[in-house]
């Protein structure tokens, strides 16, 4: 019964590491990847004497460490906004946070170029004008990006976030609370003293494992919502945009494959690292 | 009491704005494609259409079959995709679920590993190329990548062990049911729900994807799904507006087309079984990252 599952899990997961292989070859399409020539780590070194192999990771790793902090602040603010609050519309407003996570990428960087499209963008056309500044190429403005990808990343995924925590916070025994009032604390004084507190095992669990995963990055965030834009690039290219771009855009297969083999060993190592932590911590939240 | 009264009053405000900021894209892109293409080109993409116009949507359904045509490819990859994928892992989740499996422990690690460690693109590429020959076909679209995936796997097996009585399957065996039977007619009845999540999640992933469409079909268009289709289309236009060496050509071939308005009716098109769908299955979604608990 167990069979079509594990085929698939050989095929898709444990036939490719091979040709990891590839990352310390000089490809050649007509000899393969196993008959290409041999070129030890002379990938690894053209990698990492170009600023490629810097800017790649710092967009990575601060990325990632932008996104885990304004994610983790707003998610866990609008969790407990709804998990406390008593009117039945909270099951509203949860649907529609939650509604931007099920959106494709594609269809995200329509949204966004709805708003930042140079002729046509709802920013050139109705915002700027207001305060009568100029229209601004906003696809050629690399300052901008950062901060655009990391509020089209919290937009996405903060109603996904949050339901961990709401789920934890409504595990929380409500006569803490009732004594609580009866004692005189504020609502205020409730949320700091009971709530974050009763929170914060969650909210580590959620950013250690987050950190397990900074070296990998949303490849259609970064690829889709900029539209690919060479212009951007400096401020958009991450670990994995580098690598789709070097196997299908330049054909350069064994730079793009020393820096996948990048990718999958730093990751590893962190995501390792990351459930020996949370395994400390709390055994049955680790993933094994 | 008057504490609580506030804090309602500042939760309902506050929720109110980010809701809004949730749906406000969605809202922008839907008055657009229902906007005069002149209108938006001379004023932008508007909330509020100065000249109302379906316009668009007349040229998407009339013009071009090729929405439609995707359309049905998306449809078919979703339901073949979910079926198989829901498939594949409720039978491997059940089987590691059985406590005296032989080889059990070696099977969840290599599930567990595949998690920790994977090929990355390049390799996976190669072999579904180069080994498979998938390129170029309908299989590249449902293979790769998206079929099952370690965390659904655990997710059942954990529902599973915790929410099927083990007296239950034991009785049946005793009773003589055999493996499959008590599979079909025990395992799965009691575990609809996490069968509706796991599907759930699966038929968002292939509805929603555009990478495999976007890496394996290089030539066959008449493959694309919908996001293949918006993707092309984005970059298509994208292209000639950047050539401008080529404006005459460009302008030729395009002034017929209401560009700015299709593109946002095209992209509302694209959205809109999410829309139809979400409500209905927005519950098991929650469900299934509850209980997937931080491992999510």
């Amino acid at each position: 019964m167990a069979l079509p599952g594990l085929v698939y899990l050989f095929i898709n997961n444990y036939m490719p590491l091979p040709g990891l292989v590839l990352a310390f070859k000089k490809y050649n399409a007509r000899k393969g990847i196993f008959g290409s020539d041999f070129v030890g780590f002379k990938n690894f070194k053209y990698l990492f004497a170009t600023r490629d192999a810097f800017v790649i990771t710092r967009n990575t790793i601060c990325y990632n460490l932008a996104f885990i902090i304004v994610n983790t602040i707003l998610a866990v603010f609008v969790a407990i906004l709804i998990a406390e609050m008593t009117s039945k519309w909270k099951k509203v407003y949860q649907c529609l946070i939650l509604l931007p996570y099920m959106v494709s990428m594609v269809i995200v960087s329509y949204l966004v170029y709805g708003f930042l499209s140079n002729d046509n963008g709802f920013i050139n056309n109705t915002v700027l004008p207001l305060f009568g500044a100029d229209p601004v190429q906003w696809y050629m403005e690399k300052k901008y990006w950062p901060f655009f990808l990391t509020f089209v990343n919290a937009w996405k995924v903060i109603g996904y976030n949050s339901i961990i925590y709401i789920s934890t916070i409504l595990g929380i025994d409500r006569g803490i609370y009732e004594s609580a009032a009866i004692d005189g604390a504020s609502k205020w004084m409730q949320i700091k003293k009971i709530t974050i507190p009763l929170l914060k095992p969650t909210v580590i669990m959620m950013t250690l494992l987050a950190v397990g995963r900074i070296f990998y990055s949303d490849f259609g965030l970064f690829y889709q919502v900029p539209q690919n834009q060479g212009s951007l690039f400096a401020v958009t290219n991450t670990i994995d945009t580098y690598v789709y771009r070097g196997l299908l855009e330049l054909g350069d297969m064994s730079m793009s494959a020393a820096a996948g083999l990048y990718q999958s060993i730093v990751g590893f190592i962190l995501i390792l690292a990351a459930n020996y932590s949370v395994r400390r911590i709390d055994p049955d939240s680790a993933l094994f | 009491m008057k504490d609580e009264k506030k804090f309602q009053i500042f939760a309902h405000v506050i929720l109110i704005i980010l809701s809004l900021l949730a749906i406000l894209p969605m809202i922008l892109m839907l008055m657009s494609s229902f906007t005069d293409n002149d209108i938006l080109i001379a004023e932008g993409y508007k909330f509020i259409p100065s000249k109302f116009s379906t316009y668009a949507y007349e040229y998407i359904f009339n013009t071009g079959n090729s929405v439609i045509h995707a359309y049905g490819v998306s449809v078919v990859l979703t339901a073949v995709g979910t079926t198989l994928s829901l498939a594949i892992t409720t039978m491997l989740a059940y089987a590691i679920s059985i406590k005296d499996l032989p080889g059990k422990k070696w099977i969840t690690f290599a599930i567990v590993f595949s998690m920790l460690f994977n090929g990355g693109l390049v390799p996976t590429y190669m072999v579904y190329t180069n080994i498979f020959n998938l390129k170029n076909t309908f299989f590249a679209l449902l293979f790769p990548g998206l079929m099952m995936n370690a965390f659904n796997i655990m997710l059942m097996k954990s529902y599973f062990v915790s929410s099927i009585p083990s007296e239950i399957i034991d009785a049946a065996y005793i009773d003589g049911a055999s493996q499959t039977m008590t599979f079909f007619k025990i395992v799965v009845p009691l575990s609809k729900p996490i069968m509706a999540t796991v599907a759930l999640f699966a038929g968002i992933g292939y509805w929603n994807d555009w990478m495999n469409g976007y890496i394996y079909i290089t030539k066959r268009t008449e493959l694309y799904s919908v996001q293949n289709l918006l993707n092309r289309m984005m970059q298509n236009i994208q292209f000639l507006s950047q050539s401008s060496s080529n404006v005459q050509n460009a302008n030729a071939g395009l002034s017929a087309i209401p560009l700015a308005s299709v593109r946002m009716a095209m992209a509302t098109v694209g959205i809109l079984p999410i829309i139809i769908m979400y409500p209905f299955v927005q519950k098991h979604f929650v469900k299934g990252i509850t209980l997937g608990g931080v491992k999510g």
